[in-house]
């Protein structure tokens, strides 16, 4: 699955002030150079945080105010704070958008300053525009930064060593009605014909959750790839068996691209709870081991204990419950 | 029917809850006749032991007669008596094919969870954890045995329940402990913990050839016990340094081999211990090492470092360099009880052994928590607790034999 078109968090503002800065600015300023501009505002935070704090008689004359070496130092602290996570991160996106808060804070203090009397009204004006245009340049930034995030499509691969070959694993996936076995989510699979087939699974909250699902390739006892059409948890995927050194039985590597719920924020609580599709995917694929080693899916749903429910919900239903 | 639950740190209670059904058709139903408190029983009640819940039923030393059988099980039938090993291994997988039955990964219905402390999941075990499977314990009159076509060893003949209990666990533990040494002729092999695991691992030591046993504890019966029954020679550490006594004692060299059958609770006196204590209080380790870090120094070089103590997590201050410039073998893992219950019990049944002369204390399963206490804490000189279910209770202790 191809990335789909970016800034899809993105609100209209956001896209309107992409929009100003002009398509040919935004596509000049595309990848690696973007994360050059962030090195360079960086650095820039980290000389002018040294300077205020190291030198703030010198640099509040410059500035034309009156000097103040506790704000100014602090403000320092701020902008290496600033600097240094910005040098310190591939993708720097939060720490550029501490720099525009920063700012606005500078913005908000020169404005102040430029009303006392023994600030130099010239100089404090000066001041304001060169901090005025450093905004401008930060806030695009921080927006191409997070443009930038490959937050829409997520990529997930697991594999597991099963003792059986590569024919019976892949007779046993290729009847996506067997999954169901398997695969706590899923409700039911129904073939509709040899190719395509409808899915029904439980989402999140108890949702019912339907898509159907086509075979885009595939090659007997190798591999098979599919691509879901319509409906919901938009995703493709491919499965493959391959021979174990030695024979010890046969490899099966799952891949799968999705378009995580909530984006990658979502992704992130889903996994929290064990409930990303990554970790689903691996339970899975050992209760799939299971029943073709074994011929029972492991459990201890049903069993004694002293407390009302059977099973342990904290521990459980992550995993037993899928 | 009546189990032991754990509901917290030293808050057991053998509660009425429901009879356990067959889940799956290898499951197999087990009516307890006799269940024994382990050692490891002992790090649950604690506290130490992680993925524990309220309502847990404890317990993995149990044997009893078959009540019930799934579709699957075509080599037991009701009444049959078992002993039913702690580890539950499928028979099928890569590891139980290589006899690491305690490696089984098929069994551990969590090994999710076990795989963000250890990378791996080793197999499902009775009444120790979730992290470990949750299944419910044998402390109960009755107990669901998964792949009960794998596990439980058929027990005919007139040995008595006590006789062969310890199949269960402790005396394969001790039995791997000793092999894992790899015994030669001539060898002199020290056992730390005088316990269960550690008296079995004394005898099994004799058993695969070792010249001589050196036993390491402080509490004079159980020392007497390892003396009399053991044929061990005895360190009390309380009275000796044991490094020096045991350089003394070998000539020097360090005895061959050496075995933690401590654990995770170790005791010393002295900064050492006060040490550990705080730390793992402060949960900057897991494990008090003390009986682990004296083993791997006083060891031989080129000896081994055989660990059937139970360790749960991370241990601090391990002398690693001894381990590499002395040229240490360092083997553990939980007992891969299925490859020992045929052959042991041949050894039991031929009279090599008979297991039953740990057992200090026999109690109804109603006095689970009397039992916990008495055990942990050593009272009434108590080194092994019997628990039987529908055992009349008659307020004091049945003596020892």
């Amino acid at each position: 699955m191809e990335a789909k078109a970016p800034v899809a968090g993105a609100s209209a503002t956001e896209k309107g002030i992409l929009a100003m800065a002009g398509s040919s600015f935004t596509q000049h300023w595309q990848g690696t150079s973007v994360k050059q501009l962030a090195k360079g505002l960086g650095c820039f935070s980290v000389a002018l945080g040294c300077a205020e704090i190291f030198a703030p008689d010198w640099l509040a004359e410059v500035v034309g105010i009156r000097s103040r070496p506790l704000l100014i130092g602090a403000l320092g602290l701020r902008e290496l704070t600033s600097g240094l996570g910005i040098l310190g991160q591939d993708r720097p996106t939060g720490w550029m958008w501490s720099r525009v808060v920063g700012d606005a804070i500078d913005l908000a203090l020169l404005e102040a300053a430029r009303e006392e009397r023994d600030s130099d009204g010239d100089r404090v004006v000066g001041a304001l525009a060169a901090v005025a245009g450093v905004t401008v340049i930060d806030l695009l930034c921080a927006l191409l930064l997070r443009r930038e995030t490959p937050e829409d499509t997520a990529h997930v691969v697991q594999t597991i060593t099963i003792g059986r070959s590569p024919e019976e694993l892949f007779n046993f996936w290729r009847d996506f009605e067997n999954l169901p076995q398997v695969m706590r989510n899923l409700e039911s699979v129904r073939q509709i014909d040899d190719r395509r087939s409808h899915w029904v699974a439980r989402g999140p909250g108890g949702r019912t959750l339907q898509w159907e699902a086509k075979i885009t390739d595939e090659r007997p006892n190798e591999y098979i790839s599919w691509r879901s059409r319509s409906g919901a948890f938009p995703h493709s995927g491919t499965v493959r068996f391959v021979p174990a050194p030695g024979e010890r039985g046969t490899i099966v590597r799952v891949e799968l691209d999705y378009e995580p719920p909530g984006g990658s924020l979502g992704r992130t609580v889903a996994r929290l709870f064990g409930q990303a599709p990554e970790q689903k995917i691996q339970l899975d694929l050992y209760r799939m081991k299971q029943i073709l080693e074994t011929g029972v899916v492991m459990t201890t749903e049903g069993q004694p204990a002293g407390r009302s429910s059977s099973t342990s919900s904290v521990y459980d239903w992550g995993t037993t419950r899928g | 029917m009546k189990a032991n639950c754990w509901y917290g740190a030293e808050d057991i209670r053998v509660e009425e809850v429901p009879e356990p059904k067959i889940l799956n058709p290898r499951d197999a139903i087990v009516k307890v006749t006799a269940t024994a408190i382990c050692g490891s029983d002992l790090h649950i009640y604690d506290g130490y032991i992680p993925g524990m819940e309220k309502g847990d039923i404890l317990g993995h030393e149990f044997m009893g007669e078959i009540v019930e059988v799934g579709d699957e099980v075509k080599n037991l039938k009701p009444g049959d008596r078992v002993v039913v090993p702690f580890t539950i291994a499928c028979g099928s997988c890569f590891f139980c094919q290589r006899e690491l039955f305690s490696c089984c990964e098929n069994s551990n219905p969590n090994a999710a969870l076990a795989e963000e402390l250890w990378g791996q999941s080793p197999s499902g075990l009775f009444g120790y954890s979730h992290l470990l499977g949750g299944f419910a314990g044998g402390q109960a009159e009755y107990a669901r045995v998964p792949f009960a076509d794998v596990g439980p060893i058929k027990v005919d003949g007139d040995l008595t329940d006590e006789q062969v209990l310890f199949l269960s666990d402790i005396f394969p533990t001790g039995y791997m402990a000793a092999e894992n040494c790899n015994i030669q002729a001539g060898d002199t092999i020290a056992v730390w913990g005088c316990g269960p695991v550690g008296q079995f691992s004394i005898r099994s030591a004799y058993l695969l050839g070792a010249e001589r046993v050196i036993a390491i504890d402080r509490f004079p019966e159980r020392l007497q016990l390892a003396r009399e029954k053991g044929k061990a020679e005895t360190i009390n550490y309380e009275e000796a340094d044991v490094f020096d006594t045991l350089k003394e004692m070998t000539g020097g060299r360090g005895p061959d081999a050496c075995i933690d059958a401590v654990g995770m609770e170790a005791h010393s006196h002295g900064f050492v211990g006060m040490y550990d204590k705080v730390k793992q209080v402060m949960m900057s380790e897991t494990g008090r090492p003390i009986a682990l870090r004296q083993a791997i120094m006083s060891c031989r070089k080129g000896g081994t470092v055989s660990v059937p103590g139970v360790y749960g997590g991370l241990l601090d201050k391990i002398p690693f360099g001894a381990i590499v410039n002395k040229a240490l073998t360092l083997r553990s893992g939980q007992t891969h009880m299925q490859r020992y219950l045929r052959p042991l019990l041949e050894r039991i049944q031929k009279g090599e052994i008979d297991p039953s002369y740990i057992i200090t204390h026999r109690l109804p399963l109603e006095e689970a928590a009397r039992g916990y206490k008495i055990f942990r804490d050593k009272e009434e000189d108590c080194i092994k607790v019997v628990l039987k279910p529908g055992m009349k209770s008659n307020g004091a202790t049945t003596p020892a034999n």
